[in-house]
């Protein structure tokens, strides 16, 4: 059986093919289809944009390890430090995800190298391929690894998002992973089971304006050689895509469609969380909830370690192997592992409980977790605006010298200037709380509403839960 | 009326409501314990990458003295939203005044590279009473609120 029989989608959509009538467009509606806008179209139809932009951030990918590896020791100073923990970190949580989803995937290097080998050429597949193109091992599939990659980015991070030469160890490793597992197993195992940034830009994107869909069901049905399957080096079957949480927005389903039936929407923010879609309720999964919880958990750490005036708890999470970094890992694993997960499902199971609701807990613990969705995202923007933007003036210095050997390339070597944020940024974190808080009870409601009826009962735990979080993380912030 | 207009303009009262509520938490004054501004001062110790004490905490109108005593390398101090900054080198205590007319909770973070961890060496200075975070915390129950209420039925 191959993947595309695994799907249970594929089963169904041949068989009602004939009943799905409704326009797409009806279905889905205030959404602009970027494809058709006429000087946007040859931007996604071509191949090159995409390969230009990746080719260069392969190039300062590889300058940062590099950069990382022979460059000056002192964080502040170095290309690989700033611009991997203030910049693209930055960027990533302030621009590409909430604006882009999993935009950042699109361009993303790392796999790059493997995915060439893989289909035996740049631009196009050849015959001559490399790789066992093994399947993924269906006990490891979910993002279970993605958390665990998460969880030990968090053990790690004092050390990591200080240390030129561990940063560069860090993406070395995982370029190196990347490239061994496009070699073992088929198209994008390290992207969807494996890399800790993809399954926090997965998770997220369900929230973005951005969409790939498909745009008449019917002609999917009817047409019998996949092509878009075939061609996407995610594994992904655009006729059963639930959400936006996988797909990498890399085009391939929209280049190989002989109908042009693949749709690149902008939509509403939020559109998957407690949607319909297709006529059938995009409820998450247990591994999804457990992902955004570690989410939820990861942005507390980071605030407390990174942010608050604590220096024992720097000191511990820095000194790794010490009986210190011991008892820290232990706390941050007991907050993410246990703490988190338990208040929640305790959470769910007091408001089905309460609301004599009939669904089973797994179910209902993966469908009510998207409500931690917008929680989170806005937590972790918030965090980064007192973590990121104090460091500003790094950017500058380092472009004119990344490898800190005193060079002053642009003449901004010695650049002081800095925004200054902290007149604004305490009022713009609480606002960026409010609005996700706001976010996750309407959505927690939405859910209620579809889900059973009696709304309050059913959503007053889960509503507990994240008011809790939330007020931790503005004690954390501006307390 | 039929039952979608009184379903509107139910909605639209409660949003009305809920701003006005909104508007009353940011804008009215709090509860504010008066006191006589005095001079305060703290002995602080940098050493990597930890100020000890790292948590200072005066009233608003305080005259405050902070002498900052380096113990491994160099470091310095500047407090957010405050525009002063003092330098200590290793065994040498520098001085630092200013009267706390600003209230709430600031960061204070080292100003020399001190090493890995310098660019998260930080402290917090506490004027007063935290308004933000009760203002805060007080908008997220009624953001949840709004959250529920607000959605349509």
């Amino acid at each position: 059986m191959n993947k595309l029989q695994e799907i249970a989608w594929k089963e169904k959509f041949p068989q009602n093919a004939g009943e799905i009538e409704i326009s797409a467009r009806l279905e889905l509606p205030r959404r602009i289809d970027l494809h058709q806008i006429p000087w946007i179209r040859p931007l996604l139809q071509s191949r090159w944009p995409q390969f230009l932009i990746r080719s260069l951030t392969l190039a300062g990918f590889i300058f940062t390890i590099f950069a990382g590896l022979f460059g000056s020791r002192v964080g502040s100073h170095n290309f690989a430090i700033i611009f991997v923990w203030i910049a693209w970190w930055t960027a990533l949580k302030l621009a590409f995800i909430p604006l882009g989803g999993r935009s950042w995937c699109s361009v993303c290097p790392i796999p790059l190298p493997g995915e060439w080998l893989q289909q035996g050429g740049i631009l196009e597949k050849s015959r001559r391929r490399f790789g066992l193109n093994l399947r993924w091992p269906k006990r490891l599939k979910g993002s279970w690894l993605q958390s665990g990659g998460f969880l030990l980015i968090g053990l790690f991070s004092a050390v990591t998002l200080t240390d030129a030469r561990v940063t560069a160890w860090v993406l070395l490793g995982l370029f190196g992973l990347a490239i061994v597992l496009s070699l073992v197993f088929e198209r994008r195992a390290f992207c969807s089971y494996i890399c800790p940034i993809g399954g926090f830009t997965g998770v997220y994107a369900k929230i973005a304006p951005v969409e790939v869909c498909v745009i008449d069901t019917a002609i999917c049905a009817a047409h019998s050689e996949k092509t878009c399957y075939q061609s996407c080096p995610w594994g992904l079957y655009p006729l059963a895509l639930r959400d936006s949480a996988q797909c990498g927005l890399c085009m391939e389903c929209l280049r190989s469609c002989p109908s042009d039936n693949i749709a690149v929407n902008l939509r509403p923010f939020g559109t998957d969380l407690a949607a319909e879609r297709r006529g059938s309720r995009s409820f998450g999964r247990l591994d999804e909830a457990f992902l955004a919880l570690v989410m939820l958990g990861s942005a507390l750490a980071f605030a407390a370690v990174f942010t608050g005036p604590w220096g024992s708890l720097r000191l511990a999470a820095f000194a790794i192997g010490s009986p210190a970094w011991l008892l820290y890992g232990l706390g941050f694993l007991v907050l993410n592992l246990v703490i988190l997960p338990g208040a929640f499902t305790l959470a769910v199971w007091a408001g089905r409980r309460w609301s004599c609701g009939k669904a089973q807990l797994r179910r209902a613990i993966a469908d009510q977790s998207q409500a931690l969705l917008p929680l989170g995202l806005f937590a972790w923007i918030a965090f980064t605006i007192s973590f990121a933007f104090p460091k500003m003036n790094t950017v500058l210095s380092v472009i004119s010298d990344p490898l800190g050997w005193g060079w002053n390339l642009l003449g901004t070597a010695n650049s002081t200037w800095s925004p200054d944020v902290s007149a604004f940024s305490p009022g713009l974190q609480v606002a960026l709380l409010l609005v996700g808080l706001f976010w996750s009870a309407s959505v927690a409601q939405r859910l209620a509403l579809t889900n059973t009826g009696r709304t309050l009962r059913e959503i007053l735990p889960v509503l507990a839960f994240c008011l809790a979080f939330s007020l931790a993380m503005l004690w954390l912030l501006v307390g | 009326m039929n039952r979608e207009t009184r379903l509107k303009w139910s909605l639209a009262w409660r949003w009305l409501a809920l701003v006005g509520l909104a508007l009353l938490i940011m804008v009215l004054p709090m509860p504010v314990n008066a006191t006589t501004p005095v001079e305060r001062t703290f002995q602080i110790e940098a050493s990597q990458f930890a100020y000890s004490p790292a948590v200072l905490s005066v009233n608003p109108g305080d005259r405050v003295t902070i002498e900052l005593l380096a113990t491994d390398v160099v470091h310095g101090l500047s407090i957010d939203g405050y525009a002063i900054e003092a330098t200590s080198d290793p065994g040498q205590t520098a001085r630092l005044t200013f009267v706390a007319n600003r209230g709430g909770s600031f960061r204070f973070r080292c100003t020399v590279t001190c090493g890995n961890l310098h660019p998260f060496m930080i402290g917090k200075l506490q004027v007063g009473q935290n308004e933000l975070l009760w203002r805060g915390a007080l908008l997220s129950v009624l953001m949840l609120v709004a959250g529920v209420w607000g959605v349509r039925k």
